[in-house]
């Protein structure tokens, strides 16, 4: 594993999952720490309010370059973490480092280094939209020049049009969304926090934040560290997970690795005629560990499922035509559920996870349980 | 090379800069950070009218109608009193005692805006400075059509044109200092109705003095109080300006007790300010 260490001399943490506490899973194979050296560390981070432990001994690295997810239910701990890591409170325990400096001894150094979206939109309504992001370049010390330069640079993220001229209060959800993004990139950061960016935005508005989150870290190799709580967005746009719960980190990895630790991928058919002699046309295909049949229909489990899906779905066409096919894979909120016993949103998914196809364009995936 | 090149060399230069995401944030000069603070808060003022329209008119129609009551039994009492004169120090102070960006920052912490201001390297104290600078600005111009007002009802300003400027300045200066209290409370409590309740100490401070009458014609434990008020010397001081000339001890005077209130409630807003704005 290859992690520098901070120029602070902060060793770069060993962030080892956390697994265990509630006696369920005691173990993961994924890397959880960062190939890239670590833009945000944090070693035994903790911070509490009136003996109320909001964050509890939290170790985490996120690597130059990477979208770092961190997911987890309502106050179990996110927002917080971004209000320590982005030097708004301080650690009551622990330390961290961000974008090279710590944010306990150093907060301005790392305040010129990070850009901040919180959890709602942090706007002056009586300003225009201009004004609101002007001043905030006067502030980062740029120029009129570079200001005018970085207002033309974020032109298409911006994308209200002459509404920039009006006041903030006469603009949509997703306007102000859109332009508190463009405040926390005016001076171009290294590292950019964005608490929960989709709350309560449209599926459109949601994904072009996506997408510009994503051109974001493609284009400017920005370090982008996101909250959520809807396993979607930690899905689709993070390299890394972090899942949170109750104050402490309890696993870490890729999102495809924390779901395929927890279980294998079902490929579920249905068949015109009887399934009967699936078991002997699909059993010995490679990375297929079971098939049952019943009926008219046949679950294979496989160990990658995207990958089997095709050999499976010629097979069982020698058998009988195949009327219906879907590839199952286990959700992030399996793996919370695996972990603390709970769901991270009480039905079991964020807003848009049903649409989960349509946006993702994987047509033969259906995420879910 | 000539300055005009060197100037669009470096506009080509930084964007180029932009262009290639070199663009670096770093601190803003002290001064830059304040002036742009109090840029901001200037800019609110002609959004925000109601909280400049009601001071003019609570002080122009106290001039005019404490004239009406009292000039008749004043300047029949008091030999060579001018009721217009002594009237214009304590309209203007109705004017700009309590004119502050206070409420604004109530709602910059309820927004979310001043979280936003505290992640940005803006120095803390900038931004209340940047907002009292706006302050002040807003007082002095208040005055201005209370000024006018008295000049054509006939009074003059017997210190002249530099007097008038020493006149405002006092005003702004004494509408900064009653202000810190409103911050302060600001800061502390993040609660609009909280600001608003800062109004009560006008009172005491602008009632239990010579508002009305000289010193002198105050029944007794009224002008004990009075003595110990310093707007009464703030109200003497800009009263000599106006019926006297430059009499230093009267001026100086009206600068301390100014100094004395402004130390307190500057005080209280800086305690009220590093709260706010610590981390811990």
């Amino acid at each position: 594993m290859n992690i520098t260490a901070a120029p602070t001399g902060l060793p770069a943490a060993g962030a080892e999952m956390t697994f265990g506490r509630h006696g369920r899973r005691t173990g993961m194979t994924q890397p959880s720490t960062p190939t890239r050296p670590a833009a945000i560390s944090a070693q035994g981070l903790v911070r509490e309010f009136n003996g109320l432990t909001a964050v509890d001994h939290l170790d985490l690295d996120v690597g130059r370059g990477e979208i770092y997810g961190f997911l987890g239910p309502n106050g179990a701990g996110k927002s917080t973490t971004v209000r320590v890591l982005c030097t708004l409170l301080s650690p009551t325990a622990g330390r961290a480092v961000v974008a090279g400096y710590d944010v306990a001894t150093q907060p301005g150094k790392v305040r010129l280094r990070i850009g901040v979206a919180l959890q709602e939109a942090a706007l002056d309504p009586k300003q225009t939209g201009i004004e609101l992001l002007r001043l905030q370049g006067r502030l980062y010390g740029l120029s009129r020049s570079e200001i005018d330069g970085r207002l033309a640079d974020l032109g298409q993220l911006i994308d209200i049009g002459d509404a920039l001229g009006r006041p903030i209060k006469t603009y949509s959800g997703g306007m102000k969304r859109r332009l508190d993004l463009a405040a926390a990139l005016v001076h171009n950061p290294e590292v950019l926090f964005l608490d929960e960016p989709t709350s309560g935005l449209d599926p459109v508005s949601r994904a072009r934040m996506w997408e510009e989150v994503r051109r974001l870290n493609r284009e400017l190799d920005m370090t982008i560290f996101l909250t959520t709580q809807y396993l979607e967005e930690a899905d689709e746009l993070a390299d890394r997970v972090g899942i949170i719960n109750d104050g402490r980190l309890v696993a870490q990895g890729t999102p495809d690795g924390l779901k395929r630790s927890i279980g294998n991928d079902l490929i579920v058919a249905r068949l015109d005629a009887s399934a009967a002699r699936a078991r002997e046309a699909v059993e010995s295909l490679p990375g297929v560990l079971s098939v049952e049949a019943k009926g008219d229909e046949v679950v294979v489990t496989a160990i990658d499922g995207a990958e089997a899906i095709g050999a499976v779905a010629v097979a069982l066409n020698t058998v009988a035509a195949v009327r219906h096919l879907t590839l199952r894979t286990p959700t992030l909120d399996d793996v919370f559920l695996e972990l603390t016993g709970n769901h991270i949103q009480p039905n079991g998914r964020g807003p848009g996870e049903a649409g989960t196809d349509e946006t993702t364009g994987r047509e033969t995936v259906e995420v879910g349980r | 090379m000539t300055a005009l090149d060197l100037n669009v060399g470096a506009e080509i230069g930084a964007r180029i800069g932009t262009e290639i995401g070199t663009v670096r944030a770093k601190p803003a000069p002290a001064p830059r950070d304040v002036v742009s603070i109090a840029g901001r808060a200037l800019r609110g003022v002609p959004r925000e009218l109601e909280t400049v329209i009601p001071p003019i008119f609570i002080a122009l129609f106290f001039f005019v109608v404490n004239i009406g009551t009292l000039q008749s039994i004043t300047e029949r009492h008091i030999k060579g009193f001018d009721i217009k004169a002594f009237m214009l120090p304590t309209a203007i102070l109705i004017g700009v005692t309590g004119v502050s960006r206070a409420g604004s920052l109530v709602l910059d912490i309820q927004d979310g805006y001043f979280d936003r201001l505290l992640l940005t390297p803006v120095r803390r104290l900038a931004i209340l400075m940047g907002h009292m600078v706006a302050d002040v600005a807003v007082a002095c111009l208040l005055t201005v059509p209370i000024l006018l007002l008295a000049l054509a009802l006939g009074v003059g300003i017997e210190s002249g044109p530099i007097g008038v400027v020493a006149f405002i300045a006092m005003a702004g200066l004494w509408s900064l200092a009653f202000a810190g209290f409103g911050y302060a409370i600001a800061l502390k409590t993040g609660n609009p109705a909280a600001v608003n309740s800062s109004f009560l100490l006008f009172f005491p401070f602008l009632f239990m003095t010579s508002s009305y009458v000289p010193r002198g014609q105050l029944t007794g434990w009224l002008n004990g109080i009075a003595a110990w008020n310093p707007v009464t010397y703030v109200l003497e001081g800009q009263r000599s300006l106006v019926t006297h000339g430059w009499q230093w001890a009267d001026l100086g005077k009206a600068l301390l007790a100014i100094s004395v209130v402004g130390l307190l409630s500057m005080s209280l807003c800086l305690v009220a300010l590093r709260g706010r704005t610590r981390r811990g």
